[in-house]
């Protein structure tokens, strides 16, 4: 499944990566522990977070997340959007906090496995 | 040995304590070194994990200090050398959980006290040492097969 397809199921808003939407998910990872996504994600997933300081995108970078998601629209900040503009790094915003929207994107995966 | 000298990479950078606006981009750069050498997936990802803890440990608990990578025709090496506060208790810093981080650290998603068991975990070798007031030394090896 690509980002795209989530985020029109999901009504996400796009905030950086316009041209990275074609990019493929394989999983997902819920966490605003750095170290916690750091050991236990993995590359493909769709990272969904309420952090949105810039440093968010250095993990998602190391770890080759598909996307960045950030729950409860939480928008990510100035400096966040420019490092993510220099990775090319999808960053989108749910309003949904993050259970609901890890389940939804669970069932979305699921669904077409 | 001119073959061996070709095989390998040595780079070292500086990291400054408390920066957190940086911090992480050091390992950015290993990884894509590590990636244009040609190194397994899977190499490069434990480098980049142990690398980046390593990283934020310096930015959060140190003055400033040196991450230096060796490449060998078997192992990545990694080194981080900090002048900073030192670690009293290694082996109550190595359990999962345990974090001496200050609240402005935790509120940004570090500080969890995983980093040195992520470490642990990720790298085939992991040595450190500490020295109270002085600072930390750590080496990690990641063989590459």
């Amino acid at each position: 499944m690509d980002i795209e397809t989530i985020v029109n199921q999901l009504n996400l808003k796009v905030r950086s990566g316009k041209d990275r939407l074609n990019n493929n998910v394989t999983g997902g990872y819920t966490g605003d522990l750095l170290s916690d996504v750091m050991a236990n994600s993995s590359a493909g997933d769709v990272w969904i977070t309420r952090q949105i300081h810039q440093n968010i995108v250095a993990v998602a970078t190391l770890k080759e997340h598909a996307a960045i998601i950030l729950v409860s629209s939480c928008e990510p900040a100035k400096e966040t959007l420019e490092r993510a503009a220099q990775e090319n790094m999808p960053i989108m915003v749910s309003d949904l906090p993050a259970f609901e929207l890890t389940g939804k994107i669970f069932n979305l995966l699921a669904a077409e496995k | 040995m001119l073959e061996s000298d070709n095989n390998l990479h040595k780079h070292s950078f500086d990291i400054e304590g408390g920066n957190f606006t940086n911090a992480g981009t050091v390992s950015t750069r290993i990884k894509s070194i590590l990636k244009e050498i040609g190194l397994p997936d899977t190499v490069v990802r434990r480098s980049a994990i142990v690398c980046y803890e390593a990283e934020i440990n310096i930015v959060s608990y140190a003055k400033k200090g040196v991450i230096s990578l060796t490449v060998t025709p078997e192992t990545v090496e990694i080194e981080a050398i900090d002048e900073g506060q030192g670690i009293p208790n290694i082996e109550l810093a190595m359990q999962p959980g345990y974090s001496t981080a200050n609240q402005q650290i935790r509120e940004m998603g570090f500080g969890a006290g995983m980093g040195l068991h992520n470490i642990n975990t990720y790298a085939d070798i992991f040595d450190i040492t500490s020295e109270v007031n002085k600072g930390t030394h750590l080496k990690m090896i990641i063989k590459k097969h």
